[in-house]
């Protein structure tokens, strides 16, 4: 039988790019995933054989990421600049979005926030799955993803319904209401 | 606060597809030494048992 423990480096990738998701620091992410191996090496004997190997770490990887800091109740800002930091500005009105402004955009939104997006939106978990990994049931997963996702579109003064990516430049007409305030 | 409004399968599809460009960068970058040496350190540990 194998280790399942082998496929560890297999899901590091995707282990770093949840962390800086939610650490939005490129140390700090790194220093997560440490601490997610290591937590993970110790209790491998817990991991069921057979399910989902990413989502078990996952899993570990959120709890001790939300567990260290309600401890310091800290709020880590971006000392590397790896989502270059600076102030939001309106997106180009080029019909396409420049990833710096959805990642400044994505970078304003809470942890909770912008931990159910990279569960559903990028990596495509339902969400029964996420709502699993994040301890709550399936339609506060729902929910938090569906406000999660209108908060974005009001950071990037999308209209909901209108459309982002390659499409004419009037789809991406500023709305009169201003989604500058922090959340 | 934003509400539980419903939103276009257009929007959703849009930001789930920015999600994954900003996702996709971080997962495309190369994985450092330090976790490669990590878990040799602790196969090496585990052998030794």
């Amino acid at each position: 039988m194998s280790d399942p423990r082998d496929q560890l480096p297999d899901h590091i990738p995707a282990l770093r790019a949840f962390a800086v998701s939610l650490t939005r620091n490129m140390t700090e992410a790194d220093d997560l995933v440490q601490d997610t191996i290591l937590k993970a090496w110790s209790k491998f004997d817990r991991f069921t054989p057979g399910t989902d190997l990413r989502a078990w770490l996952f899993t570990i990887l959120r709890n001790t990421f939300f567990s260290a800091r309600r401890k310091t109740r800290r709020e880590v800002a971006d000392p590397d600049g790896i989502h270059a930091g600076g102030l939001f500005e309106a997106p180009a009105h080029d019909g396409r979005l420049a990833m710096g402004d959805f990642r400044r955009a994505f970078d304003q939104l809470s942890a909770e926030h912008r931990e159910v997006l990279i569960l559903v939106g990028a990596n495509g978990y339902s969400y029964e799955e996420a709502g699993e990994m994040m301890g709550v049931a399936t339609g506060t997963a729902k929910s938090r993803a569906n406000r999660a996702r209108a908060r974005l579109a009001e950071l990037l003064k999308l209209e909901a319904g209108e459309a982002m990516l390659e499409t004419s430049a009037a789809t991406l007409a500023v709305m009169g209401q201003s989604g500058h305030q922090a959340a | 606060m934003a509400q539980d409004k419903p939103q276009s399968p257009q929007l959703r599809r849009d930001i789930d597809e920015n999600l994954k460009r900003v996702y996709d960068e971080i997962l495309a970058q190369d994985v450092p030494d330090r976790f490669k040496q990590l878990l040799d350190q602790l196969k090496a540990k585990e052998a030794g048992k």
